[in-house]
């Protein structure tokens, strides 16, 4: 039987003892706990961003573009080539069984004013099934109606962020603003939907009907010619089926031969989102491994330290020994010592960690989130390398014999 | 039944080669409540002697009895019991934990034999008072003259109410006055306590004050003579 609150208390008189031994001992574990939290928030900020951008760029989603891409890599940059046509995009929906709703677009830049604003955003050229295919819905007014693509119809949907900027808090339904000075009426408000997988806001941007876009904002465009035709399936299992009925439509199309290579690219995004997703997994998990690693260098510290403690304390231990410790009461005062260096250690990193975390999130537009199941399993795993690391000094200080601890020199 | 009984204890170390026998042999009992000295000359075997009657060491060869129970066929943590329970140790180098206060150096057999704070705190500060160092409870040990670390050492081996005391030079590290003083100690717990006690001594004069002197040389016992105290 022994007394937990005496152990304690002599283990803390024999840490303060050498109090910058201590201290750097500490420091290793500090510096693990701290790199383990830290890395793990960086790493599962990125997820969170990935994932939030998965529902934001829509489900099911396949791209198609002009230009082909090859083995060796981009043999053309994506859309350099004006033969994607609003036909092609009919003709997918209408004999890809796999597909269940298309829209073509045409994109650019363009400055648009209002009142005595003005602002430079994106403006996409598509058709009303654009929000349908891109899971999108409208805060406020209404989407484009097929008879507005017939009718070239000067209407525009727009963006929180152009809201925000062009409007200045008014209600924007109704209001006209030019675009390239051509005067568009604003019948609908996008939902807000923050940024996509590389860090743009999706937030700019302005809807306006393919045709119109066509006719009087992207002057000189072939006609019927589009940018990109976003496809979306029913579901995630389609997308390989769409993918290929898509490719084998569109070489018909195009009158491609068997050995000749596509005119076009067929991307499937929530693939890529999730291979993004995925690997932003595998680098928490890494970062948290490497940061692991500093943490278990930590201990092999504690356990050096201890060793040494050992070595100097062998006839403490023995006078111990003498008046009737046993080997349990000499195991337990070493690991209590490597546990109160880790604990402490731990719980220091807790706070560099959460502290540094934040730092990082607040210098950076790296977003870091804390989690709380990491910070409890650094603390707790700074303690088990205080117990493992501190076991085997514990072990070989429980088994010196007691004759021979007394006389060490 | 004697309290300690040993026969044909051997100790034998094996040193690249050179065998030497510390111990050759050793079969003699002491009872319970005697004062016995240990006298021989340096390396005779008396510190080997008493290890392993003091439950330190394991013999080569022997056996060794105490109170009936044969030591030898104790583990570790037995021996530790023994040593806990039965066996106030006193060194010739005091052996108190540096750093640590004189109530806390005798509080410590208590803390391995499970007393609470308190009855340790009350206790320690009892066996102090009975060595004379009543209000020097706080000092550390590098703050008391030797003759005091000597006494709080004493005070450490008597708190667990040990009824043997195993001394191995106590006062080789003390001057004259010293000495007196701790052996006049020994003596009030021999004679009043009925403790055992057995001492290692290379002076006659300290020897003088015990009741049988064992007489050690190359591991054997030469002379063991009963005495009474003059
Ligand atoms: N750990 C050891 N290893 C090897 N030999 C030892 C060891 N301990 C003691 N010896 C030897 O055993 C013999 C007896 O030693 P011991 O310490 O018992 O003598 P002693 O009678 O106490 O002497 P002193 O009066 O000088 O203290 C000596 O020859 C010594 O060299
Ligand atoms: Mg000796």
């Amino acid at each position: 039987m022994i007394n937990l609150a005496a152990t304690v208390k002599i283990s803390l008189r024999a840490l303060k003892i050498n109090k910058m031994r201590s201290a750097l001992t500490m420091l290793g574990i500090v510096i693990g706990v701290t790199a383990v939290i830290i890395m793990v928030a960086i790493g599962s900020g990125a997820r969170e961003r990935v994932s939030r951008q998965i529902s934001s760029a829509g489900s099911n989603l396949l791209v198609v573009v002009p230009g082909s891409m090859t083995a060796g890599g981009i043999r053309m940059g994506f859309g350099t080539q004006a033969n994607l046509t609003t036909k092609d995009a009919e003709a997918i929906l209408k004999e890809c069984p796999a597909v269940w709703d298309v829209s073509p677009e045409v994109h650019g830049a363009a400055q648009v004013v209002f009142g005595n604003q003005n602002w430079s955003t994106a403006i996409t050229a598509t058709t009303p099934s654009y929000l349908n295919v891109r899971d999108w819905l409208l805060d406020d007014g209404r989407n484009f109606s097929d008879q507005d693509i017939r009718n070239t119809t000067k209407v525009c949907i727009v963006g929180q962020t152009i809201v925000e900027n062009l409007f200045a808090g008014q209600d924007p339904i109704d209001q006209i603003i030019r675009i390239k000075k051509v005067p568009f009426v604003v019948i609908g408000v996008l939902e807000a939907k923050g940024q996509d997988l590389m860090g743009q806001d999706q937030d700019d941007m302005i809807l306006i009907p393919i045709t119109t876009g066509r006719k009087k904002v992207f002057g000189s465009l072939r006609p019927d010619m589009v940018r990109s035709i976003i496809v979306k399936t029913v579901s995630t299992q389609e997308l390989p089926q769409a993918e290929t009925q898509i490719q084998e439509l569109l070489r018909q199309r195009h009158h491609i031969g068997p050995k000749e290579e596509e005119d076009f690219t067929v991307r499937n995004l929530t693939q890529m989102l999730q291979m993004a997703e995925k690997s932003t997994r595998i680098m928490t998990m890494l970062l948290g491994a490497i940061a692991s690693i500093s943490l278990l260098v930590g201990g092999i510290g504690i356990m050096n330290i201890m060793l040494v403690s050992v070595t100097e304390r062998t006839r403490e231990i023995g006078i111990r020994m003498a008046v009737g410790a046993k080997v349990r009461d000499i195991r337990l005062q070493f690991i209590t010592e490597a546990l109160i260096l880790s604990m402490i250690g731990g719980a220091i990193g807790i706070i560099m960690g959460i502290a540094g975390a934040k730092l990082i999130a607040l210098l950076t537009d790296w977003s870091a989130m804390v989690s709380l199941p990491a910070t409890a399993a650094a603390f707790g795993f700074s303690g088990l390398v205080g117990i493992f690391f501190g076991f085997y000094p514990a072990y070989k200080a429980s088994l010196l014999n007691p004759i021979e601890a007394l006389r060490y020199e | 039944m004697a309290l300690i009984e040993t026969v044909g204890l051997k100790k034998i170390y094996n040193l690249g080669g050179s065998v030497i026998a510390a111990l050759d042999g050793i079969t003699t009992n002491i009872e319970k409540g005697e004062f016995v000295a240990i006298m021989g000359p340096s390396g005779s075997g008396k510190s080997t002697f008493m290890n392993l009657i003091g439950c330190l060491d394991k013999p080569t060869a022997g056996r060794c009895f105490l109170e009936g129970m044969d030591i030898g066929c104790l583990n570790r943590d037995e021996l530790a019991v023994i040593r806990n329970k039965k066996i106030g140790f006193v060194f010739q180098s005091f052996n108190l934990l540096p750093r640590t206060s004189a109530i806390e150096n005798v509080e410590l057999p208590m803390l391995y034999s499970g007393l609470s704070p308190l009855d340790r705190k009350l206790r320690a500060r009892k066996a102090l008072k009975m060595m004379g160092l009543e209000g020097r409870e706080e000092h550390l040990p590098n703050q008391l003259s030797g003759g005091q670390q000597q006494r709080v050492a004493i005070a450490r081996a008597l708190v667990n109410d040990a009824p043997l005391i195993m001394a191995d030079e106590p006062t080789g590290n003390l001057d004259t006055k010293a000495s007196e003083e701790i052996m006049e100690l020994f003596v009030k717990l021999n004679e009043e306590s009925h403790i055992t006690v057995i001492l290692v001594t290379h002076e006659h004069d300290i020897a003088a004050f015990s009741k049988r002197i064992i007489r050690f040389l190359d591991g054997k016992i030469v002379s063991d003579e009963k005495r009474s105290r003059p």
